[in-house]
């Protein structure tokens, strides 16, 4: 693993010009996205789902939840009571399947979202005490994470969610407890690289308290690779959040979810009803799309030496 | 040599015992286990006496222990809905995942190489664009999805694959019957071809991607200029030079993968309804049929120990820069 991109002193860098200095960064930041038509996909896509999840309510034309049996399984496009249009169908409960699809963004990008912080913050702080301290503390921990890793992660999910209940807290715990293993084995290999740096001794030798040196001197430098890691980790978790709905193991079934939506869809195959399966599937596809490709944005951006051969 | 094996096996020892600890942390986290086991309306009486039966009234340790030791002898009580022992349940139905397995992941690497070689040769033009925009999708979709438009598409509409069912090559195989093994074969593959695409997709596109990138970086290296500029051809170059070199991570990934697309199987059987371990994890989802789905992630997990240290000890052998 490289080094981190900035030079050790950043900190310093930052108190001196702080304003300056960030608004040149997102600028620079700003400049590679337009010049990467890619990038500017996958932000565009991912500036309107979180518009979706935020404002869904507003945008939805009917009551997700609202059930109309007069109504069952209208193509998209067809007229509904009063002057409403289903515009993308209605499902097998005469629920509108664009409205449910709108109030599933909240779903993903919540579970997505704060998996990773659950995860990150795990796996960031038992890093950094394991690359710092070493000894049996490291051994402890990487053992653990050898030990999690030997699950195919779906399956540890589903042991403890059958066990748990379905929920949308136990479900993110699951998938962010999941993942810290990632975060941990980069935060340590970084660490143990930076333990020995010039101003990490400078910082020991002022006096500097433990926890400071880990979160203010070492934690600083190790971000960038970190912020690549959770873009990257999000796609995979909503992936994970929707196969896991998908299997009747995510939230309860009065919240639309998009993974529980493609599992309802699946009874109506047979008859044709293919757009409750199209959209809800698209809807996945694109918003993990655009982690991704924000994802391999920010490892070129943050870490050209890292960067794939384009 | 000798020391890295006995590390080695050492380790994955330790992690079995993680298993075992992580597995039983499962059946504890939500509370007394008796529950679990005990139909809705079970009276007071009733649980108790299930729960001395199971032995969830003893100290934790305790339980921990026999858990261990009937693990060990593959003991992970009844099936709650067979009323057979849920290993032997799960043993059943293990040949045709384990089938699908390594059939999607043959998929995955024998489409995954040529592909990612193409691009690099084909580097900035509009086929490598177009392997690489198909990578990014393919690395965007989930795998069930997937395997629910493949059965809209080439099931029911153009009805050229058909959508469940499965038809055993390893069953018939490991009893000794080789003819019907391989009779049963081409139809064995015709019932594979789209759960094993669905499941391998990710993976494919995820190591075209690689070898894209790593031939890329073969092809600057001093000993394939040496080779060109000696005058070998252009395809035994590429074939003989750069792919030896190109394709070692994509086999250093071998062992990780294959417990990665053993997850993905899990997740499409049910939608092929494809008789493996995945469908009857998902029945004993509905069911809460604990036995059965401890008995499932377990067997999965030592598969995939046994899996990684076999792969690493062969490529220690075959990579004489791993340090031994």
């Amino acid at each position: 693993m490289p080094d981190s991109p900035y030079p050790g002193d950043i900190d310093a860098e930052r108190q001196s010009a702080p304003v300056s200095h960030r608004r040149k960064e997102l600028r620079r930041a700003f400049q590679s996205m337009v010049a990467s038509r890619w990038a500017l996909l996958g932000m565009g896509i991912l500036i309107i789902v979180t518009f979706v999840a935020i404002f869904g309510p507003w945008l939805a034309p009917f009551d997700p939840n609202r059930q109309n049996i007069m109504m069952r399984l209208l193509e998209p496009g067809e007229p509904g009571a009063g002057d409403l249009t289903y515009w993308l169908g209605s499902d097998q409960l005469g629920r509108d399947v664009l409205s449910r699809l709108l109030y599933g963004a909240r779903v993903s990008l919540l579970v997505g979202v704060t998996a990773i912080v659950v995860g990150g913050v795990l796996g960031t702080v038992l890093g950094l005490v394991s690359g710092y301290f070493g000894g049996w503390v490291d051994d402890v921990i990487m053992r653990l994470g050898d030990i999690q890793l030997a699950f195919p992660f779906i399956l540890l999910a589903i042991m403890f969610l059958v066990v748990l209940g379905p929920g949308l807290v136990n479900m993110i715990l699951v998938l962010g407890i999941g993942q810290w293993v990632t975060y941990a084995r980069i935060v340590r290999a970084q660490t143990l690289a930076l333990r020995e740096k010039e101003y990490v001794e400078a910082a020991r030798a002022m006096g500097d308290r433990t926890v400071s040196i880990l979160f203010r001197t070492i934690l600083p430098n190790i971000m960038a690779p970190l912020t690549v890691i959770a873009s990257f980790n999000v796609a995979s978790v909503i992936l994970s959040e929707a196969a896991l709905s998908f299997l009747g193991l995510g939230v309860p079934p009065d919240v639309p979810t998009w993974g529980s939506m493609l599992s309802e869809s699946r009874d109506h195959l047979f008859s044709n009803k293919w757009w409750m399966a199209v959209f809800p599937g698209l809807a996945i596809v694109f918003t993990v799309l655009a982690f991704n490709i924000i994802g391999d944005w920010l490892r070129d951006f943050l870490d050209p030496r890292l960067k794939e051969n384009h | 040599m000798g020391t890295y094996v006995v590390r080695r096996l050492l380790q994955s020892i330790i992690v079995l015992i993680g298993v075992t600890l992580i597995s039983f942390v499962a059946l504890q986290i939500g509370g007394d286990p008796t529950y679990l086991f005990v139909s809705e309306n079970a009276t007071t009486e009733e649980i108790q006496r299930a729960r001395e039966m199971l032995g969830f009234d003893r100290p934790l340790h305790v339980q921990y222990l026999s858990y261990v030791w009937n693990a060990l002898q593959g003991d992970f009580g009844n099936s709650l809905s067979y009323r057979q022992p849920a290993m032997q349940v799960v043993l059943e139905a293990m040949p045709a995942t384990i089938e699908l397995t390594i059939f999607s992941l043959v998929l995955a690497i024998a489409l995954s190489i040529p592909l990612g070689i193409y691009a690099a040769l084909r580097r900035g033009k509009p086929a490598d664009g177009g392997i690489m925009t198909f990578a990014m999708l393919g690395q965007s979709i989930p795998n069930f999805w997937m395997g629910i438009m493949m059965i809209m598409v080439f099931g029911l509409y153009l009805r050229w694959f058909p959508i469940s069912g499965h038809v055993p090559f390893l069953d018939p195989l490991f009893a000794g019957d080789f003819e019907t093994a391989f009779t049963n074969l081409p139809r064995s593959i015709h019932y594979m071809i789209m759960p094993a695409l669905a499941v391998g997709t990710y993976t494919l596109a995820r190591n075209a991607r690689l070898v894209r990138s790593s031939m890329l970086e073969v092809l600057q290296q001093d000993y394939v200029r040496t080779a060109r500029s000696k005058g070998i051809s252009e395809t035994r170059v590429i074939l003989h030079h750069a792919l030896r070199n190109a394709w070692l991570p994509v086999v250093t990934m071998i062992g990780l993968e294959f417990g990665f697309l053993l997850g993905g199987v899990v997740v499409v059987e049910t939608v092929f309804s494809y008789p493996g371990i995945g469908r009857l994890v998902f029945n004993a989802i509905n069911q809460r049929d604990i036995p059965v789905v401890q008995a499932s992630v377990i067997l999965i997990a030592v598969i995939f120990i046994a899996l990684n240290l076999i792969v690493d000890l062969i490529y220690a052998r075959l990579d004489p820069r791993v340090k031994l």
